[in-house]
């Protein structure tokens, strides 16, 4: 198992130093500074071994953060509890940064002693941590028997991500499907691999224990329902998503709240959430997605000291719908002594230390196109290695979801408080953004 | 308030002021000065002298200073063990707190201060927080009994934490489940035959009901600990499996992973025409990609474990190669990786995708990235013969780019394409001599010399180029030298006119100039080759080469196996066992697959999953120690160490000569096996030098056989003599057996090699007996890759005569097309009991007497049950006859005699008393 944990800043200085096994020395620390963050090259592995010490390392911001060990451990679990450390400290304190580090060492001392016991990972959802470690000086007298054991029960229980006894004036929940959709290009426009990766995030404040349902429109779930003839009116359209279309989606993952046994049998998807923000799934797919922009490239070399680019974007999407945030970033070779720019629509700037020029443009509706045309200006060179003509890159964001999904029903049941599924106000919202959208020259 | 001003203090007399501080009245100001103490120990200054300073403020009410204080004591206790005590009666009171958390926080921090006058004291709060009434407090708990055992083991069990920790197995919280299982599972590893986990059906079901409920940390260790089971057939696989599948949706990449092993391991038992397990094979691709979206940390160890996956079952994401196509922005350890699992997944249905994507990835700007490109377009090619052509097009483009490591890279796999594909492509070889300027690195430079030397008839400057290369000729790598020799010698051997010179003169730079033994060697080699016969060393030195195998680089298959049982774990990233790079005890556990479930046979018989797992070798790699061993003493003893042992190792000399065997023959599928010390106490020490006959005997109950049926000689089943591992890939496992008078030796030859074994013959030392072939080994078809063949060689005992040591050891050379390999491997004696071996009562009464005392011996035999008459049948199928038999006092006697072939006869008395297991048997032996 892990047997320490440090916290560097970028300068190799320990900010954090928790040793949880005999066989890891205080040497361990300093073997990492000079040997990852003194070394002069990039990380190659994030995984390295020095003298039979496996070191893990992530990277926030300026700040490194290692899991040592010196036996065969579960390496997926030691990066996703790192992860999760960092998701636990900015609960607590915002961002990771070596000043709130340092302001709040003794916090994160008493959340690693709670968190990693003898280094195995322990309950580290923030909703349970919170009730117990609050940095308020507590005093053990200052709980109830009732509330100790409340506690208690929660950090070990079945659900250890929500406590009893919550309780709200107005119930109300919040979906939002956040997507992002990912296309590779060959300069032809053939698309050499496309998906989108999406989430959907919820956030709830609802009274008591709620059970909830969350329904889409999978191809799976619709096409049973059409096929067994069953008709299930609770779920039509609820909430404003057609369902007619439905998609096929090639994986998805949940939440620990959500019964996977219950989706791997009946494909349903029931949880009882935790109280506030969190990420309800993730999903992704192939299939017949929508490509909002089309990038068509043409890159000219006029003669050994000039090139000639013309971009051209089209959105794809209808003509009621505005695309927003809009940026193409047309890479340059890093010998370019100047640039001209001419473009119909939007800002466009040459970017010398980005070695890019970067256009911009607020909005844009659907069914429209755009172009942009620039010359090069290059310094001659004799370096014998050819530009490596990076490809041109997207960024977006529009107001559906380009995998086509849609919400089809959020049931809430509350079988103890007197509140129904009606009472919950319910609001969905899409957002499609651009992962990594990048066509070739 | 920040607390990051404690970090800054530097001064002198600090520590003094800290003291003051630490001793104050105010509650406040002792916390700060608490804390300026953990920010000094944290950034490495020694503030060791305020111990007891700090430990007097352990008694407070306060929870934040408190933890504060543990804390220092876990990291300052050992340098002062005196002091530490001190600290004891605070925890036991706290052990005893009415707040659970306070509870669980003293028996935790008890458990991390690793002095042995705490650990007493630990022992009694400890056993009261396994059985608290808080759940909190036994998840505490559990984790505490494997910190104590790492401190002291032997105290764990003397105090018997062990079963109160399995007990928490059934636990009804599944935390305190989760907790359990991952300490049992650390301790069990540092015990490596223990049955400490004791997994039974009851067990593994409640960890399958815990592991829907407990956290994704508690799943994770419930599925490494699944993982280590092994089901009894294959509907239990299944039912496990299909228990499993649901967490392939978490969310957290590491449930994905173990998840992932589990179903791996247990499909193995799977018979692969089942519905379910083709269900399973495409429920696992989805989970699999999804991880190439996680972070890049986690995505480097998805990759690097779905590399290992790819090999073993490439069915799985043959369909999926655009997900691994590089992105710009990857890290550039994930670029490699990904690189590595789209030459796996090339096939002739993608091979263009994958060619255009390599060729773009030859252009980028990481080095090493692209000379990886480069040289997975040279594999393209030799995997996939369609495209070989294409390939070797893009490559010859690649060298126009004139870039230095391209150039250089892509002439190291043209060699290979060469070699792959002889006489096609040897048009472009004018362009690679353009370049020969360029190269400056030992390996580009060998693989040039050798396309100049093996085309030397087509390049008409042959002789100018190897001379250009030889002016620096000592001050080239190796590697280079070897080559530029063999490619001089080739070109002589081709236009021995023009290039006698040159020949003398990279012979004598070889011989005479070089320090390198393998240089000098070589060259001598050819000297004389060339001068004695010419003709001859045509032949040699221009023979035509195999082919070269499509995948060079794949991992051994029993690596793979093993590495496959380590899914998610350290091991699988760095692709080596965990004994490469874990000390101690831990690492030593090789872990295997399950036995493959054979898909014609009957999925009834429970026996098949059973039986299987004893036969088969473990996956040894051996040490570098192990391998210099064998080289001195030729590895004299069987792995009977490793494999569950059907032959006991040889260690008591002639003396035990047949007592060795004894067990083997036994061949009792339940436990009857006899321990050789055993024997060795009920042996005289009479017995002198003569070997000892009685001890065999015992062998030949046969209890496997039917009841009272003359069986015909026992078999015992085939032991591994030759790991493939120390033979390049030839496994060779064997057994002895005597059929109608004539001695067999079954051989079973496996190829666990990439390339086809052919030429195969086998030879005997001098031995005992005089065992020897009585005819060649008759293997007549090629032995291909991952095949076995049987084959049964007849012997017999007219070879030459030594005494060996043990008596029975026979010493096996056996030779293929790629090399000679020495075992040695130990016969059963009986093998030498001859038909006729029955002789006169009246001989036998006379000679009985007249056989001197010093060459009788005498032993017993333990746990057989079967009665005088069955057991005379049973000896009587080896060849061991009774001529006699009497009853005396609830003793039945027999008297035996049996012939060995070089004429020896051995005569025994066996009392069997009625109701006792344990046979008394008088061996005498006349010569």
């Amino acid at each position: 198992m892990i047997g320490g944990l440090f916290i560097y800043n970028h300068k190799g200085e320990v900010l954090i130093s928790r040793v949880y096994r005999d066989d890891i020395g205080r040497n361990a620390v300093d073997a990492f500074r000079v040997n990852v963050i003194h070394a002069r090259q990039q990380v190659r592995s994030p995984v390295t071994n020095i003298a039979r010490t496996s070191f893990f390392h992530v990277k926030r911001s300026n700040i490194w953060l290692a899991a040592v060990t010196k036996q065969n451990v579960n390496a997926a679990m030691v990066f996703e509890f790192l992860y999760k450390m960092c998701d636990v400290m900015t609960a607590y304190f915002g961002k990771i940064s070596e000043e709130n580090i340092k302001n709040n060492f003794v916090l994160i001392y008493e959340l690693l002693d709670e968190i990693l016991d003898f280094g195995y990972p322990q309950n580290s959802e923030t909703g349970a941590l919170k009730t117990f470690i609050t940095q308020q000086g507590i005093k053990s007298q200052h709980h109830t028997k009732e509330e100790q054991s409340q506690i208690t029960s929660q950090v070990t229980g079945q659900i250890g991500w929500r406590r009893e006894g919550i309780k709200y004036r107005r119930n109300e929940l919040f979906l939002d499907v956040l997507e992002s959709v990912n296309l590779l290009m060959s300069p032809q426009g053939q698309v050499l691999s496309a998906h989108v990766s999406g989430r959907v995030v919820m956030k709830s404040y609802l009274s008591g224990m709620p059970e909830c349902k969350f329904g889409m429109n999978d191809k799976i779930v619709i096409d049973k329902q059409g096929k067994g003839g069953t008709t299930d009116d609770s779920g039509k359209s609820e909430l404003g998503g057609s369902g007619k279309q439905s998609i096929a989606i090639d994986d998805c993952t949940f939440h620990q709240c959500v019964r996977l046994s219950k989706f791997d049998s009946e494909r349903s998807i029931s949880f009882i959430p935790p109280d506030g923000e969190y990420e309800l799934m993730r999903y992704r797919t192939t299939k017949d997605i929508i490509l909002p922009f089309r990038v068509i490239p043409l890159v000219r070399e006029v003669g050994r000291t000039k090139l000639e680019v013309k971009v051209v974007i089209k959105s794809n999407f209808k003509p009621s719908l505005l695309a927003q945030k809009i940026e193409v970033r047309i890479p340059t070779p890093l010998n370019t002594s100047g640039v001209q720019v001419i473009c119909m629509k939007g800002k466009a700037k040459y970017k010398a230390s980005e070695n890019a020029i970067v256009w911009k443009i607020k909005r844009m509706a659907g069914m429209k196109e755009s172009q942009i045309s620039a010359e090069i200006e290059l310094l001659p060179t004799n370096d014998k290695k050819k530009w490596a003509r990076p490809p041109i890159s997207m960024n977006f964001e529009v107001p559906f979801a380009p995998s086509g999904l849609k919400v089809r029903y959020l049931k809430v049941f509350e079988p103890k408080l007197n509140y129904s599924d009606h009472d919950v106000i319910k609001w969905v919202r899409y957002i499609g953004r651009s992962g990594i959208y990048e066509t070739r020259c | 308030m920040t607390d990051s001003k404690y970090f800054t203090t530097t001064k002198k007399g600090e520590i003094f002021e800290l003291k003051a501080e630490l001793n104050s009245d105010k509650k406040e100001k002792k916390k700060e000065a608490v804390k300026k103490v953990i920010a000094s120990m944290t950034v490495g200054k020694d503030v060791s002298a305020l111990f007891p300073d700090v430990v007097n403020c352990m008694q407070t009410d306060n929870l934040e200073l408190k933890k504060l204080v543990y804390l220092y004591l876990m990291n300052y206790a050992k340098s002062q063990p005196d002091m530490a005590i001190m600290a004891v009666n605070t925890f036991v009171k706290d052990c005893e707190d009415l707040n659970p958390l306070i509870r669980a926080l003293a028996v935790r921090t008890m458990g991390c201060i690793r002095v042995d006058k705490i650990t007493e004291y630990l022992c009694e709060p400890l056993r009261k927080c396994l059985k608290d009434e808080d759940p909190y407090v036994r998840k505490t708990a559990a984790v505490c009994v494997a910190k104590l055992h790492d401190i002291n083991a032997q105290l764990v069990e003397d105090q018997g934490f062990l079963d109160t920790l399995k007990d928490l197995i059934s636990d009804s919280n599944p935390m305190v489940v989760a907790n359990a299982v991952a300490a049992l599972s650390e301790i069990a590893e540092s015990h490596p035959n223990s049955n400490l986990l004791d997994l039974n059906p009851q067990t593994i079901n409640k960890l399958l009901t815990a592991l829907n409920e407990c956290t994704e940390w508690g799943q994770i260790f419930i599925l490494d600990c699944l993982a280590s089971y092994l089901p009894r057939d294959d509907r239990e696989s299944q039912s496990i499996c299909e228990r499993v599948t649901p967490r392939l949706s978490h969310a957290n990449s590491a449930v994905v992973l173990s998840a992932v092993k589990v179903l791996m391991k247990f499909m193995e038992m799977l018979p692969k025409d089942l519905d379910y397990y083709g269900t399973l094979l495409k429920k696992l691709a989805p989970p699999l990609v999804t991880l190439l979206s996680a972070e890049p940390e986690l995505q480097y160890v998805a990759l690097r474990n779905i590399n290992l996956i790819v090999q073993k079952r490439p069915e799985i994401l043959k369909h999926e190669m655009k997900v691994f196509f590089v992105k710009y922005n990857d890290p550039i350890y994930v670029k490699l990786e990904k690189l590595d699992i789209m030459i796996r997944l090339a096939s002739q249905a993608n091979i263009a995708q994958v060619l255009a994507e390599l060729k773009e990835y030859a252009t980028e700007v990481d080095v090493d990235f692209v000379r990886k490109a480069v040289r997975a377009i040279g594999r393209c090619a030799i995997k996939v013969e369609q495209s070989a052509e294409r390939c070797v097009s893009t490559l010859l483009d690649l060298i126009q780019t004139k870039v230095n490591y391209v150039v250089q890279e892509a002439i190291v796999v043209i060699k290979d394409i060469f070699r792959k594909y002889p006489n096609k492509y040897e048009s472009v070889i004018a362009t690679l001599c353009e370049n020969l300027d360029s190269l400056d690195e030992p390996e580009a430079r060998a693989a040039m010399i050798w396309i100049v030397g093996e085309y030397a008839e087509r390049i008409d400057n042959a002789d100018e180029l190897l001379e250009s290369f030889l002016e620096g000729f000592h001050d080239e790598s190796t590697q280079v030298q070897l080559q530029l020799l063999t490619a001089i010698v080739k070109l002589f051997l081709k236009k021995p006119t023009e290039t006698q010179e040159l020949v003398q003169q990279v012979l004598s730079l070889a011989t005479q100039d070089s320090d390198n033994p393998d240089l000098r060697d070589r060259g001598y080699i050819y000297w004389r080759l060339l001068s004695t016969d010419p003709v001859a060393a045509k032949e040699v030195v221009l023979a035509e080469k195999p082919l070269i195998s499509e995948e060079t680089d794949l991992i051994e298959p029993t690596l793979l196996e093993e590495l496959i049982c380590h899914i998610g774990t350290l091991a699988s990233v760095y692709h080596k066992p965990p004994s490469a790079f874990v000390e101690g005890s831990r690492g030593v556990q090789h872990k295997r697959l399950p036995p493959r479930a054979g898909s014609g046979e009957s999925t009834e018989s429970p026996d098949v999953g059973q039986s299987g797992p004893s036969e088969a070798p473990p996956a040894v790699i051996p040490s570098q120690g192990d391998l210099l061993g064998d080289l001195l003493n030729l590895d004299l003893a069987p792995p009977t160490a490793t494999v569950p042992s059907v032959q006991p190792s040889m260690q008591m000399g002639a003396m035990d000569l047949l007592g060795g065997g004894l067990d083997s023959l036994m061949g009792d599928e339940s436990d009857t096996v006899i321990k050789l010390s055993e024997r060795g106490t009920a042996m005289p020490a009479s017995l002198g030098g003569a070997p000892a006959v009685g001890g065999g005997l015992g062998d030949l109950f046969d209890l496997g056989g039917g009841v009272g049926m003359p069986t015909g000689s026992y078999v015992a089943p085939k032991t591994v003599w030759l790991l493939a591992m120390k033979a390049k890939g030839l496994e060779i496992s064997g057994t002895f057996a005597r059929r109608g008078g004539i001695i067999q030796m079954d051989l079973s030859l496996t190829n666990k090699a990439m390339s086809v074994m052919t030429d195969f013959a086998i030879q005997f030392n001098r031995n005992s007996f005089g065992l020897a072939p009585a005819g060649p080994l008759q293997v007549l078809t090629p032995l291909s890759p991952n095949q076995t063949i049987d084959v049964s060689l007849p012997l017999s005992t007219s070879g030459p005569v030594m005494k060996m040591e043990p008596l029975n050891n026979l010493q096996v050379a056996v030779k293929n097309n790629i090399d000679v390999f020495y075992f040695s491997c130990q016969y059963p004696l009986s093998l030498l009991f001859v038909e006729d071996g029955k002789m006169d009562r009246q001989v036998f009464l006379a000679t009985w007497k007249d056989i001197p005392n010093d060459n009788e011996a005498q032993f017993q035999i333990k746990d057989i049950h079967l009665n005088s008459d069955v057991a005379s049948n049973k000896l009587q199928g080896s060849n061991i006859f009774t001529i006699a038999k009497r009853t005396v006092e609830g003793q039945d006697m027999l008297y035996q005699s049996v012939k060995l072939t070089n004429g020896i006869w051995v005569l025994a008395e066996m009392r069997i008393q009625t109701g006792n297991p344990n046979y008394t048997v008088n061996g005498n032996k006349e010569t």
